[in-house]
């Protein structure tokens, strides 16, 4: 992995550099044109630089930290968290941690696992960069303006950041920049790039080169994700202002795209797991069993990509009934007999482009007069003294107690005792290789003495008719008891219908575990 | 205090019909006011503010000589009814206002943090009166949660974030002209939560400040809090809607326009009609496949 991203950072380093340079050469002060471009490369460039900074300060850590890679485990970190990002929640900060802590391990495995703890927390940090008040990284950066004048600006980002989940918890997603920087490609748009993404892995798998279709696939996840996350807040933002958006027209046709898109991607990702299989068990057969853990991986990750899809398509069948409970609410309501103030519209929306000094005069004004008032307090120092003297109250922490449960014993009803079910169980108790007809096992129940018994073997037997395979598969059994009817009537004193063969069919349970783990 | 009982009588010209104001009056008066500076009273529960409140609705003297004391110690009275008690505002530099600098004490030393505190106050009401029917309509219940105003406010950055980049605008701020960066940037460059040691939640966050904004809020009568999802969900009392509408919303306007800033609103909702580009807005992300 590391050797990988150490030459994708070099590569785009020298590209930069060599493009700053020439673009120097052609004219003195560059074009406001020109200064974008290389703007935008030294944001993308700015982006990489906490990886190595992670690096460059593990020598001024307590302790001897120089056999850690430290870039290495960063771009893991931010893999991790890229991956476990949903709809709903992103990742979780001990989660991600302990995925991390395998890599820690191997990098040192002489060391004590407190210390891998420790490196893996520190680089998890460094990344959201808790130090800072904004839990952010700055760089900062040179262009020319239109009117020539040089001007140093701050560029500031984030790679991972903390957003909060239900319950209050914290959860970790990483940041557009930092999927751009792990991805590799900077200013691309995603649905091209998913599809371009999946073309290249269909003809990398039908042409039998997995290891590439792994890559690429795990470029599609990637995609995948970041497209899941740009949908979700689109949705969180119709569904908290229902009149900023276009109702008629615009809405309708934006859910009707993204679910015939999903169907498309749906479609498209199926036939490609289709494809995959095939691959997988050719593999299996010509090229031995790394190939075939190789295909058995990538068959994850496009599963994991149809999952992620069939959850965005839910959320958009969620969105329509919404519209129209909100519509419903804000749009049939008498109009107020007189205007208030567009809070929004006239206040909050003209305010933000401001600068920071004008807005900051505006909110002061309404904290001024909006924050309510508050009652100086005026103490007696008699007062405060009782007050301070005063000793606390001791809290209840157990709580009251809880009432004995009164328990009752139910009758064991049962129709047959357990010695009758294992004197059964005895009975059909068959060699693979001979079954029996039902009338002989009647027969030997009977010279056991127990009258109920022939009514349980006969409905055991009855009951073995159907056998629950699909149970027994999924259960991994290694027998079952069957019984067949062919047609031979059963000639019993106190049981009628047919006297059907009974026996025990053995289940490849081998076989099974290895279809389950397959489905799994 | 007796001067105050005094003398509005005589001007009143019908003195001779009715009592003249005792220090009694004076007395009730005051604590008419008394129950207003308690915002989380509810008029209702009381007997005693029941009654001055119906002595303040039937006798004109006495209202005169409640709404002199208010003036005297400093407030500004908004409403006095059974619905909302005695609303009651702080004037400017009365001993009652609330200052930043107490308020957050960060506030003071870092103009971002000014700016942001402030901002989550404009916020919540945004929120909380989404349009301006909502703040006209006395019988309106707003209701807003802590992550609801962040992800909103966030929202509405991103939109200028898109706008500037779409405008090839390069709002990197200059490095040593901190004022003079667009103030969404500073929103949009704070994180939105933290992890923190004691798993509180991290004060100098979005989520923190605007949590510190609706808490004080529900201090000040203005806010219920009903429950703890999505970071604390809240609904409006009368009295909150009275100080946007009457005092806060206002004077933000009337500094906005002084800044030169003139909104335009014909009565309707700003947000309403979508424009051109505004109506794939709702595609926060430009790489969003439905654009094209």
């Amino acid at each position: 992995m590391l050797p990988l991203n150490v030459s994708v950072v070099t590569e785009s380093a020298t590209t930069t550099s060599t493009r700053a340079g020439t673009g120097a050469k052609g004219s003195p002060a560059p074009g406001p044109a020109a200064d974008e471009g290389l703007a935008r490369r030294l944001r993308a460039l700015a982006c990489t630089a906490p990886l190595h900074d992670l690096d460059a300060r593990k020598a001024n850590l307590a302790g001897e930290y120089s056999v850690y890679e430290m870039a290495e485990l960063a771009l893991a970190a931010i893999d991790q968290v890229t991956l476990q990002m949903d709809f709903d929640t992103g990742a979780d900060h001990d989660q991600v941690v302990a995925k991390l802590l395998p890599r820690v391990a191997a990098q040192a495995p002489g060391r004590p696992a407190a210390e891998h703890e420790r490196v893996a927390r520190w680089v998890l940090e460094n990344m959201i960069n808790v130090g800072s008040v904004d839990r952010g990284f700055r760089a900062v950066y040179g262009t020319f303006g239109p009117d020539g004048v040089y001007v140093r600006r701050d560029y500031d980002f984030k790679l991972i950041e903390e957003v909060p989940g239900p319950g209050g918890s914290v959860y970790l997603r990483t940041t557009d920049e930092a999927v751009n920087v792990l991805v590799g490609a900077l200013d691309t748009d995603v649905t091209s790039a998913q599809i371009a993404a999946e073309v290249k892995l269909e003809v990398l798998v039908s042409r039998g080169r997995l290891a590439d279709a792994q890559l690429a696939a795990e470029q599609a996840r990637y995609r995948t994700v970041q497209y899941a996350e740009a949908l979700r807040r689109t949705l969180e933002a119709t569904r908290r202002d229902v009149r900023a958006v276009d109702w008629l027209n615009a809405v309708p046709d934006m859910i009707n795209e993204a679910l015939d898109h999903v169907a498309d991607r749906y479609r498209h990702e199926n036939a490609i797991l289709t494809n995959i299989r095939k691959a997988r068990d050719e593999a299996a057969s010509e090229r031995g069993p790394d190939h075939k853990r190789r295909a058995a991986e990538l068959v994850d990750i496009v599963k994991d990509c149809i999952r992620r899809h069939t959850q965005l398509q839910s959320r958009l069948l969620e969105a329509g009934p919404l519209f129209r409970a909100e519509q419903d609410r804000q749009a049939f309501a008498p109009p107020a007999a007189r205007a208030g103030t567009d809070l929004y519209g006239q206040l909050l929306a003209p305010l933000l482009p401001l600068p920071l000094e004008s807005a900051t005069r505006v909110t002061d004004a309404f904290f001024a007069r909006g924050a309510g008032l508050r009652t100086p307090g005026a103490v007696r120092l008699g007062d405060l003294t009782d007050l301070l003297l005063t000793p606390p109250a001791p809290r209840e922490h157990l709580g009251a107690e809880l009432p004995e449960p009164d328990l009752v014993a139910t009758p064991d009803d049962s129709r047959f005792s357990e010695e009758q079910m294992e004197a059964a169980t005895e009975l059909l108790a068959l060699p693979p290789d001979a079954p029996r007809r039902l009338s002989g096992l009647l027969a030997e129940a009977r010279r056991r003495g127990d009258p109920d018994l022939p009514y349980l073997v006969a409905l055991l037997a009855v009951h073995a008719a159907s056998p629950p395979v699909g149970t027994a598969y999924r259960q991994g059994e290694e027998k079952l008891l069957f019984a067949v009817d062919d047609g031979t009537e059963l000639d019993d004193p106190e049981f009628g219908g047919a006297d059907l063969i009974v026996g025990t069919a053995l289940l490849d349970a081998a076989g099974m575990a290895a279809d389950r783990t397959e489905a799994a | 205090m007796t001067d105050f009982a005094t003398e509005p009588e005589p001007e009143d010209g019908a003195g001779t019909a009715r009592q003249p104001v005792t220090p009694a009056d004076a007395s009730d008066a005051a604590r008419l006011v008394s129950f207003g500076l308690q915002p989380k009273l509810a008029p209702a529960r009381d007997a005693d503010y029941t009654e001055l409140l119906r002595r303040y609705r039937d006798e004109p003297a006495f209202a005169r000589l409640a709404d002199a004391v208010a003036t005297g110690l400093g407030l500004i009275v908004l409403e006095v009814s059974t619905r909302t008690g005695m609303a009651l505002a702080a004037a400017e530099d009365s001993v009652f206002a609330v200052r930043m600098g107490d308020y957050a004490r960060r506030a003071s030393a870092d103009s971002a943090d000014r700016f942001l505190h402030g901002l989550a106050h404009l916020a919540c009401a945004a929120m909380a009166f989404p349009r301006p029917e909502d703040l006209a309509d006395d019988g309106y219940i707003g209701r807003i949660t802590v992550n609801g105003v962040d992800s909103f406010v966030r929202q509405a950055c991103r939109k200028l974030a898109e706008r500037a980049e779409a405008e090839g605008e390069n709002t990197d701020p200059a490095t040593d002209a901190p004022g003079l960066e667009a103030a969404w940037r500073v929103y949009t460059r704070r994180s939105a939560t933290g992890a923190t040691k004691d798993a509180r939640r991290l004060a100098g966050s979005t989520t923190g400040i605007i949590a510190k904004a609706v808490a004080f809020l529900a201090d000040s009568g203005f806010l219920q809090r009903t429950g703890d999802d999505a970071g604390g969900t809240y609904r409006t009392t009368a009295r909150y809607q009275l100080q946007v509408r009457d005092m806060a919303g206002s004077a933000a306007m009337a500094e906005l326009l002084e800044l030169g800033v003139v909104p335009v609103s014909d009565g309707t909702a700003s947000l309403l009609p979508p424009r051109d580009e505004d109506g794939l807005e709702l595609a926060p992300d430009a790489s969003l496949p439905f654009h094209s």
